[in-house]
């Protein structure tokens, strides 16, 4: 056993793991956060998508002890409270989603993408998300689900015109 | 699915990491990016008794440009080498490779070293380092030696490392002249291993080939460097005629096999392609580089 502190979502975990214990499975049966999901098991889908120091990794093909002294976040850290992130209203107001599986993987990829480039094009969410694989929706909506969360983003950094709608 | 059991040690020096190798490498195994070792464990394709994990070792992420030439640490990522601008103008051919090499989510942890040491016939790196005449070092307790790219591929899957060993860094010689270098790869979809892969390194004195360095993906049983094509150009013009039988010597030195990606003739004759395409490219970015 090896004995790892890693900070999920903020809050700080010291778990005793195997070795051999993939990080997927330790945040879904020791952490109970079962919004990380895991597709295909064999490094091909995305489903089980986590950020590693906000930058989107496959967390079916790494290692829990790998993780030991990192911050991780997963779909449960994108809200605020009661207050949702950017990229979930998009999916949730342009229907970036069907049955909702690729889903965490696909909102964690567009969270990571505009934090390094809030204005992107088509194209660069294509690439972005080339990672991650979707069954149902055909791509199209969650390119504009992740294009409408960039102008929520900066609709949100632009101050209130002075004698603007409060 | 689940690895089977293994000791895990993480070494904080490369003392402590060639220690461990020395006493017990024949039943370890290095983890570097484990984008490919990870899912050899989970399929039981590989049951090492000792993980030996490089991520704790201080500096063996750096990426040096250094009197001309480059040096890239063991645990430079794929992502690392997409990202670093430095990269855009004397080593295009390792920026522009970069974005190929899988898809965005195994390019933030898998490494270039970690790539070379699967020595996976269609891994892309391996025919980069050929293309550019790299060299690779190597450390064990007995001390360091430097293997040239060019004698690193053994067979599939079998690079030229002791168990004992541990790869540290990759060195890029400066290039000769003015230069230029381009990667063309042929997949079935979005991150896909290469169905034909291309690297292409060419460098130009006095409007003549000083040296063309030409890799070839997934058409061999290991990367290889098509030598002769490349030799052929040395001290030409790059003409039409010089572009085409270069093109035709690599096709001859690639010995690619039928499988789901295609039939061998085709993958033949998509190297021809490619070479001639990627050559063509760079003598028109040379020229448009001088205007
Ligand atoms: C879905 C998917 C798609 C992929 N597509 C491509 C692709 O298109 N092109 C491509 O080139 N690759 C592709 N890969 C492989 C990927 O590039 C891996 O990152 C790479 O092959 C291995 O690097 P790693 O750092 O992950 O190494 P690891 O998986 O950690 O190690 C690989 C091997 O090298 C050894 N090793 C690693 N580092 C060292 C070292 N410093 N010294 C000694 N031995 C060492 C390990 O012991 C192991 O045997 C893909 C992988 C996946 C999962
Ligand atoms: S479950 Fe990890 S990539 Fe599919
Ligand atoms: S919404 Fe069903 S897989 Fe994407």
């Amino acid at each position: 056993m090896s004995a790892i502190t890693v900070t999920v979502n903020g809050i700080e975990h010291r778990l005793e793991v195997e070795p051999r214990v993939l990080l997927v499975d330790m945040i879904r049966t020791r952490l109970g956060l079962t919004g990380t999901h895991i597709g295909c098991d064999t490094s091909n889908c995305g489903a089980c998508t986590v950020l590693l120091e906000g930058e989107p990794v496959k967390s079916c093909t790494m290692l829990a002890v790998q993780a030991d002294g990192r911050r991780l976040t997963t779909v449960e850290g994108l809200a605020r409270g009661s207050e949702l992130h950017p990229v979930q209203v998009g999916f949730h107001e342009e229907h970036g989603l069907q049955c909702g599986f690729c889903t965490p993987g696909m909102m964690l990829v567009a969270a990571a993408l505009l934090e390094r480039n809030p204005n992107p094009t088509p194209e660069q969410i294509r690439w972005a998300i080339s990672g991650n694989l979707c069954r149902c929706t055909g791509y199209v909506n969650i390119v504009k689900a992740i294009q409408h969360a960039a102008r929520l983003r900066a609709d949100a950094a632009q101050p209130v015109a002075a004698g603007g709608a409060s | 699915m689940f690895p089977g059991s293994f000791d895990y040690r993480a070494p904080t020096t490369l003392d402590e990491a060639t220690t461990v190798l020395s006493e017990r490498g024949e039943e370890a195994k290095v983890l570097a990016g484990g984008q490919s070792l990870i899912p050899l464990l989970k399929l039981r394709l590989a049951s090492p008794a000792l993980l030996v994990d490089i991520g704790r070792i201080p500096g063996l992420d750096r990426i040096e440009l250094r009197d001309g030439g480059l040096t890239i640490g063991a645990r430079v990522r794929h992502a690392d080498l997409e990202r670093d601008r430095r990269l855009a103008t004397t080593f295009a051919l390792l920026a522009e490779t970069a974005p190929w090499v899988s898809d965005p989510l195994v390019r933030n942890l898998g490494t270039v070293g970690g790539s070379l040491c699967h020595a996976d016939p269609a891994g892309d790196w391996g025919s980069v380092m050929l293309a550019l005449g790299a060299e690779l070092v190597l450390r064990s307790r007995a001390g360091e030696r430097v293997v040239q790219a060019s004698s690193f591929f053994v067979a599939p899957f079998e690079p030229a490392l002791r168990p004992d060993e541990l790869l540290t860094e990759i060195r890029i010689p400066a290039p000769r002249g003015r230069s230029a270098g381009t990667y063309l790869k042929l997949e079935r979809k979005v991150g896909d291993f290469a169905t034909v892969g291309v690297a292409l390194q060419l460098e130009m004195t006095d409007g003549h080939v000083a040296r063309c360095g030409i890799g070839l993906t997934a058409v061999a049983p290991t990367n290889r460097e098509a030598t002769e094509a490349g030799a052929a150009l040395v001290g030409k013009e790059l003409t039409d005629e010089a572009i085409a039988k270069a093109a035709q010597l690599a096709a001859a030195a690639a010995d690619p096999r039928d499988d789901i990606r295609g039939p061998a003739d085709y993958k033949r004759d998509v190297v021809r392609v490619f070479v001639q395409r990627g050559l063509r490219t760079l003598r028109r970015s040379l020229e448009e580089a001088r205007s």
